[in-house]
């Protein structure tokens, strides 16, 4: 054996030791990621289970925890994601569409685009303070379900964009030279070709952006959406309350049960939540299916 | 002194030659598409150099040249392709048709209607086959059978009979070869006049090249085609013109050489050109 062969033989050994270091190192990490989740999830679970029902979803809040309900937030939540998907939807994907196909790349364009790095990253209690003095005061539309949802849609607008641009990135040029290439136009390149293709990526992220809305709570407390709703909202100017605020409402409350509605509150939040991702994961599949052709 | 004298004339008969040979293979000729002094920049870098190269048509008329000579950009220039990058500037004429395609108040979308293209990398449309060919009708706004178009178009890429049972079907489940000629029938769908190939075998194994060129043999009755190739067997074999492009010192590509195929390979005018073909570089 030469010296060459013995110290590769050494160096493989080290090498191999390295990369199963690393898989136990991965393992761990995961390990704990989901032990932590299930700790939580079996807590909520074991002390919230027993109250959910359908006495749970369709009664008003109460001052007897047993009598409580969530219908109020429940129907709040509803009617608040529906109109922050109306407004977040077209404006985000249409501004995504046009800073990735359109805008020239200079100065500005590039200004626009830190900008709207930046905002994604801004605590969302700032933007309730936005909310607050902009659509709740200066257009004055109260606390009502149209104000929280303008200020939710400006919330997840970077989200909705920055995934878009990266799931129109991601559509491969020769697509684009293809189109092009038989005379389409730029509108015909990007309606028939690109965006079809973008189409699961840009889901995937208004769903990622709609599940951070629906837990916010920051943002509607500052714009002073209720604390105690003995109503369901009839119109989208009615005052309102969302399940996250309920929840907080409860858990703050110094009676065991009311701790157990804030739990049994929290399992309504996610089914609601595993439900929207649930629908947007069929919806990326059918997408997907229909461009690769199975 | 005598010897920089006997170069120069000798070198200056050369010149005549090629420009003689050029006009010679222009006259037997139409000439569909004409460059004049066209110059290329992507922002400050040039990339083309007082290109002057003649299409005729119902020919097959190759570029070739060592990667990075600009042949890719060349041929981009001749359907305005290149409008899609940003930097991009061209000076000087790119005639179609006698119409210079870069003057003022012209569509690109109109020119690439009748400028079909075919890419080095196969890339059909994640569609069905159907789709793929439709695609260039439909955006067009032709009128008439949808169906006949299709398949007018598919025979003539010599696809037809692989895919006429499985239309529908996506196009991406078809083999290299066989996207590469449903690419080639998406070209000729929109009826263009002249089909420009950008190394449209570089991703294809040798039987698949062969079709493709039979195809290429065929298309030449009624269409001029432009072929980028850094085979030069493949422009040996297939092209009755030959461009050879070299990049100078600067890193611009320039036209080095230009003729019927023939005679750019067995007497090349240039040193370089024959360096190249010989395989001394490149």
């Amino acid at each position: 054996m030469s010296i060459a062969e013995a110290s590769f033989g050494k160096r493989l050994r080290a090498r191999k030791a390295t990369a199963a270091g690393f898989v136990v190192l991965c393992l761990l990490a995961t390990a704990f990621a989901v032990a932590a989740l299930a700790v939580l999830l079996v807590d909520v679970t074991r002390e919230g289970i027993s109250r959910v029902g359908l006495d749970f979803i369709n009664s008003f809040p109460s001052r007897n925890p047993e009598n409580a309900g969530i219908k109020a937030a429940l129907y709040g939540t509803i009617w608040m994601m529906a109109f922050t998907a109306a407004f977040a939807i077209p404006i985000g994907v249409g501004a995504a569409i046009y800073l990735e196909e359109y805008a020239p790349r200079n100065w500005l364009t590039r200004i626009i685009q830190t900008n709207i790095a930046n905002l994604a990253g801004v605590p969302s209690i700032i933007y309730g303070i936005l909310g607050l003095a902009l659509f709740v005061r200066a257009v004055d539309l109260g606390r009502s379900v149209i104000a929280g949802s303008l200020t939710m849609a400006l919330l997840i607008l970077p989200m909705v964009i920055i995934a878009g641009q990266e799931a129109l990135r991601a559509v491969p040029t020769s697509i684009r030279e293809a189109a092009y290439a038989v005379g389409a136009s730029r509108w015909q390149v990007v309606s028939r070709q690109v965006l079809p293709v973008a189409l699961p990526g840009v889901l995937t992220g208004i769903i990622l952006a709609l599940s951070r809305a629906i837990g916010e709570s920051a943002p509607l407390i500052v714009m002073g959406a209720l604390l105690y709703v003995p109503f369901t909202p009839d119109s989208p100017f009615d005052r309102f309350t969302v399940l996250p605020i309920q929840i907080f409402n409860w858990a703050s409350r110094p009676q065991a049960g009311f701790h157990e509605n804030a739990a049994a509150g929290i399992i309504v939040l996610l089914a609601v939540l595993l439900s929207m991702n649930a629908i947007a994961i069929i919806l990326r599949n059918y997408f997907q299916a229909r461009t690769r052709g199975r | 002194m005598i010897e920089q004298l006997l170069t120069d004339v000798v070198r200056e008969r050369q010149m005549s030659q090629t420009i003689e040979r050029q006009a010679a293979a222009a006259d037997a000729l139409d000439r569909v598409i004409e460059t004049r002094g066209l110059n290329v920049w992507y922002g400050d870098f040039q990339a083309l150099r007082d290109i002057n190269l003649g299409v005729a048509a119902r020919r097959i008329s190759a570029i070739i040249g060592p990667s990075g000579c600009g042949k890719s950009t060349l041929i981009r220039c001749l359907n305005r392709m290149n409008d899609l990058i940003p930097s991009f500037r061209a000076e000087g004429e790119v005639l179609f048709e006698e119409q210079n395609i870069y003057e003022r108040g012209i569509d690109p979308v109109e020119v690439r209607r009748r400028i079909g293209m075919v890419f080095q990398k196969p890339n059909p449309f994640p569609k069905s086959i159907y789709e793929n060919v439709a695609f260039g009708a439909r955006v067009n706004g032709y009128v008439g059978r949808l169906n006949e178009i299709v398949e007018r178009a598919l025979r003539q890429a010599a696809l037809w009979d692989e895919v006429k049972d499985k239309l529908h079907k996506n196009a991406l489940t078809l083999s290299g070869g066989q996207q590469q000629r449903l690419c080639i029938a998406r070209a000729l769908a929109i009826e263009p006049e002249v089909i420009l190939m950008d190394e449209p075998c570089s991703a294809l194994d040798p039987v698949a090249t062969l079709k493709i060129e039979d195809l290429m043999r065929e298309l030449t009755e009624r269409y001029a085609i432009v072929i980028v190739t850094h085979n030069m067997q493949q422009a040996a074999r297939v092209a009755d013109f030959s461009a050879v492009m070299m990049m100078a010192e600067d890193r611009a590509g320039e036209m080095i050489e230009y003729g019927p195929t023939r005679e750019v390979f067995t007497n090349p005018k240039e040193k370089r050109t024959e360096d190249y073909i010989t395989g001394r570089f490149g």
